[in-house]
């Protein structure tokens, strides 16, 4: 076992503080350090998207990048998506009446692939959506009910913004 | 009357929980003191092992312990057949499954050899590369006409040679179909491996609690109690004692049946033997070894006609690739056998195939499970023949669909579900027509093509049938409870990966309890729930569970009318089951509540009436006599790059029919997947190994999935044929999307080159087509 490095991070809002090996991945950092499950690997070789996080507002794969290097900065996870816990996020609810998901083993990477996407695209074409998607895989979906959802979720989030 | 809620699109129970990360898959299980495994798997596809050394191994610190198949002793033992062959005349059996750590030989990259169980995944893996496995090589079978040949080296050395099965069926004399035929139309046909590659990878964490003398597994299968039985059998424990929770999984698609996979079989011994916790979670490039496969077949196949384009009989020889192993018995070489009828009507049939070992992963069902085989073969045919008759493609097809009132339709051999091959409904010219009006066949070959062709773009259309046997026994059960809150649970047997059974299940309840589906809380895949039952496979879960679900449902409604009418004194017949409530038909203030009558049937004090059960609860099951037979027509219009050979899908559509339906929404998205997948196995997937068994492309970055580029929107419609054979009337649809994409790929990509070549093979490819041509344009 190597040496322990301590990083900082916040993650969904809240500080956290580790001693951890060098080369733990992010991914693993997330879901086996912090219990935070709902971000999924899908290959851990940066191809599938399923690990898909923010890191400062940025939509980043989990799985390539080791926890250290994130220290000092804020990461949100798709439990974090949402700021109210009681509430589903436009993202969420486009999903759901979409049906936009099958088992949602790759859904938290679409969700967080499409939340900075949209706040810069705000309206974005179907070409334009299925351009920032194509680097994430879903094996369930055939991706149209996705597409619809994000195009959806774009909808309401105009609507919230201009309401 | 309230709402129906069946065949209404409502939305899913699960998503609140999927979609924000609260659903448990089974890597998110954390146990306090859970240690971790990895494997040391063959680097060669066939060899002899000399010697294992993991002195190194064992020395490093954080590592506990780490077994060989010599420390497993007599808990060592190949895995259980799961289906047995069958009652086919003559037929030659020969099973070989995996083991649970290779032991003197190793047969396909990837099998497991040494487990290393360590204090974290990191430190296992590590110390997995410090175990020495010495290793003779052997010549590897890679291809499948050289593993019959006396030449090909033995993979199972006690056979004499690398036969699995060989298996003849007949239907009608195909000999007389050739000596009255007008035309006789014959090729090799060849459809190679792909993946499931479902996005979560296996996984299994097994927990032994000594005091409690309890098992307790997480496995990522698709059926959980067929698992639970057997390690019981396995491990010395009593089917009580051991508990299986399938949970959220992340896509099954086939590989993830009752496999009893190597690490499945191992993990829960390493638990009770160190007592403690243990988990392996498989990563991408095991999946891609160790996961099972499926496709390979080559083709044989011939088709006697009339000079009006009437099939007289088709005969089709085969070698089925089977992997290492086959544990699965002889399931995927039968699909392709009783599929390749499809919707015609055809008298004489000749059918064989041999199942062979290679030196490959393991081949078991994976979605499809060897009917785009049979289909692909059968289109391809109807299509050639089309050409040499003059016959126009779609006209051919007409001419011979099994007309309707032809229903119950024999094709007198034996399904995978060991009853001979009846189709139980269907109607398929009216699917054949709505496809052909909605891509607009006659438009589209007089005079889109014609114009576009014109503009020098090559531009071609694809349509094709298939049917689906579906929903096979031998059954499924569910309990269904009214609970004191006034909700309802109801427990079934079978996993889940993705179909929304929480969903559909809980339509069905609430349409007979008079409930909003949000009430309906379901549980599946955890042997504690629920303790009978077979598993999601065969696009079985919405037939079979669905109306076990329906039956127990309908039992507990007998028992809140029956206690209903005793406690407001009203007859049975003038009640009715309304919002959560039970009242009486045109006084609606005479009412209970369903929650209170659950109470009152389980009274604290006072007598209850005897021979009345406690609660308002009742188990069923249900066994359908045979598969229903589900159907459909796919059709596409593709352009294809002349200079790149990238093939462009503008239209795509999938006319269906599936019975009586559910959910239609969740229906949509079982063909949307489908379809998708059967996009990538036509055009993108292909597991490419070299002559040594090596996989050449075994990470995502290589072996392509589809995308959201290179998925179309897809256009559906339906047709609603009921099956007879369930109350229900539902038939599957899980693998319906799947089945045909290869020929209509064919079809349509030869159509848009103006017939220059010929297609025999999936999958394709940019390349491949570009080979094709080359060769077509060389040629005099
Ligand atoms: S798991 Fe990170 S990209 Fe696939
Ligand atoms: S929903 Fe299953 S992988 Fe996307």
């Amino acid at each position: 076992m190597s040496e322990l490095y301590p990083v900082a991070v916040t993650v969904n809002g809240i500080q956290v503080a580790r001693e951890i090996e060098p080369r733990m991945l992010l991914s693993d950092f997330l879901r086996h350090e912090l219990n935070l499950t709902g971000t999924h690997v899908g290959c851990e070789h940066g191809s599938c998207g399923a690990c898909t996080v923010l890191l400062d507002g940025e939509a980043v794969r989990s799985c390539i990048l080791f926890a250290v290097q994130v220290d000092g900065q804020s990461v949100t996870t798709v439990e974090g998506l949402s700021a109210d816990p009681n509430r589903l996020h436009p993202l969420q609810v486009a999903f759901q009446e979409k049906h936009g998901l099958q088992c949602g083993y790759c859904t938290p990477g679409f969700l967080l692939t499409l939340a900075p996407f949209l706040a810069e695209n705000p309206a974005p074409s179907e070409a334009e959506v299925r351009e920032v998607l194509s680097g994430n895989i879903c094996r369930c979906t055939g991706y149209q009910n996705i597409v619809d959802a994000a195009l959806l979720a774009a909808e309401m989030l105009r609507s919230e913004k201009g309401g | 009357m309230a709402t129906r809620y069946f065949g209404q699109p409502i939305k899913r129970n699960e998503d609140p929980r999927l979609l924000t990360g609260q659903a448990t898959f089974t890597d998110d299980v954390h146990l306090p003191g859970m240690l971790h495994v990895a494997f040391v798997r063959s680097q060669v596809a066939h060899g002899r092992i000399r010697s294992i050394d993991t002195t190194a191994a064992q020395a490093m610190p954080g590592v506990v312990a780490v077994y060989t198949a010599a420390d497993l002793g007599a808990y060592w033992q190949p895995g259980p057949l799961l289906v047995p062959p069958p009652p086919i005349q003559d037929l030659v059996f020969n099973p070989r499954t995996q083991v649970p750590l290779a032991r003197d030989k190793v047969r396909h990259v990837g099998e497991p050899i040494v487990a290393v169980v360590a204090t974290s995944r990191y430190i296992a893996e590590d110390a997995a590369e410090q175990v020495f496995v010495d290793l003779e090589m052997l010549p590897a079978v890679v291809d499948l006409e050289q593993a019959l040949t006396p030449a090909a080296p033995l993979i199972h050395e006690d056979l004499a040679q690398n036969l699995n099965a060989h298996v003849i069926q007949r239907k009608g004399d195909y000999a007389q179909a050739r000596a009255q035929a007008a035309v006789i139309v014959k090729r090799r046909f060849l459809y190679d491996r792909g993946t499931a590659a479902a996005m979560e990878n296996r996984g299994v964490v097994a927990d032994w609690d000594a005091r409690n003398q309890q098992m307790t597994i997480w496995d990522t299968t698709q059926a959980p109690v067929f698992i639970r039985n057997g390690l019981a059998a396995m491990l010395g424990l009593s089917e009580k004692q051991v508990r299986v929770i399938a949970p959220f999984i992340g896509g099954g698609f086939g590989p993830k049946i009752m496999m009893f996979y190597p690490e499945e079989v191992v993990l829960p011994w390493i638990s009770m033997r160190l007592g403690r916790p243990v988990k392996w979670i498989e990563d991408r490039l095991e999946n891609f070894y160790a996961t099972t496969q499926e496709r390979g077949q080559i083709h044989w196949a011939e088709m006697a006609l009339t000079q009006d384009g009437r099939v007289l009989g088709v005969h089709d020889t085969f070698l089925h690739d089977a992997g290492a192993y086959a544990p699965y018995g002889l399931t995927v070489a039968l699909n392709s056998q009783c599929t390749l009828l499809g919707q015609y009507d055809v008298p004489h049939y000749y059918t064989e195939f041999k199942s062979v070992f290679t030196n490959k992963p393991i081949v078991t069902p994976y979605r499809g499970a060897g009917r785009q085989h049979g289909v692909f073969v059968m289109e391809r045919l109807l299509d050639i023949a089309a050409r040499e008759l003059s016959i126009d493609r779609v006209e051919i097809r007409k001419r011979n669909l099994i007309s309707p009132d032809k229903f119950p339709y024999s094709n007198d051999i034996i399904y995978q579900d060991f009853k001979p091959l009846v189709y139980d409904s269907g109607n398929y010219l009216p699917a054949l027509e709505k496809a052909c009006a909605l891509i607009d066949y006659e438009k589209f070959v007089q005079e889109e093509q014609p114009r576009l062709r014109a503009e020098g773009k090559a531009v071609g259309l694809g349509l094709v049938t298939y049917v689906e046997g579906t929903g096979i026994g031998p059954y499924e059960g569910a309990k269904v409870t009214v609970e004191a809150s006034g909700r309802v649970s109801v427990a079934t047997g079978i996993g889940t990966q993705g179909q929304g059974h929480f969903t559909s299940f809980a339509q069905i309840v609430a349409d007979q309890l008079g409930v909003t589906p949000d009430k309906v809380r379901l549980v599946t895949g955890d042997t504690t729930e629920f303790y009978w039952g077979a598993g999601t496979f065969a696009s079985r879960g919405a037939v079979v569970a669905g109306n076990a679900i329906n039956a127990a449902a309908l039992a507990v409604r007998k028992k809140v009318l029956k206690k209903a009418s005793d406690e407001l004194e009203v007859d049975e017949d003038d009640l009715e089951l309304v919002d959560g409530t039970v009242r009486v038909k045109g006084s609606p203030q005479t009412a209970i509540k369903l929650g209170e009558l659950a109470q009152r049937a389980n009274p604290m004090r006072g007598a209850v009436k005897p021979g009345t059960e406690p609660g308002l609860e009742a188990t069923d099951y249900f066994g359908p006599e045979r598969g229903a037979t589900a159907s459909g027509v796919h059709a596409m219009i593709v352009e294809v790059d002349r200079a790149t050979m990238m093939v462009e899908i503008k239209r795509y559509v999938v006319v269906h029919d599936c019975g009586s339906v559910i959910n239609p929404m969740i229906l949509e998205g079982q063909i949307h997947g489908g379809v998708a997948q059967g996009i990538g196995n036509a055009f993108y997937e292909q597991l490419v190994f070299d002559e040594n068994g090596q996989l050449l492309n075994a990470s995502f970055m290589d072996y392509l999935l589809p995308t959201t580029d290179t998925v179309p929107r897809i256009e559906t419609d339906h047709v609603e044929t009921p099956s007879p054979l369930n109350p229900l009337g539902i038939k599957g649809a899980g693998e319906a999307g799947a089945i045909p994409v290869g020929p209509l790929f064919a079809q349509a990509i030869e159509d848009a080159l103006n017939n220059e070549i010929e297609i025999l093979e999936i999958p394709l490819s940019p390349s491949r087509l570009y080979e094709l041509v080359s060769a077509a344009e060389k040629a005099p």
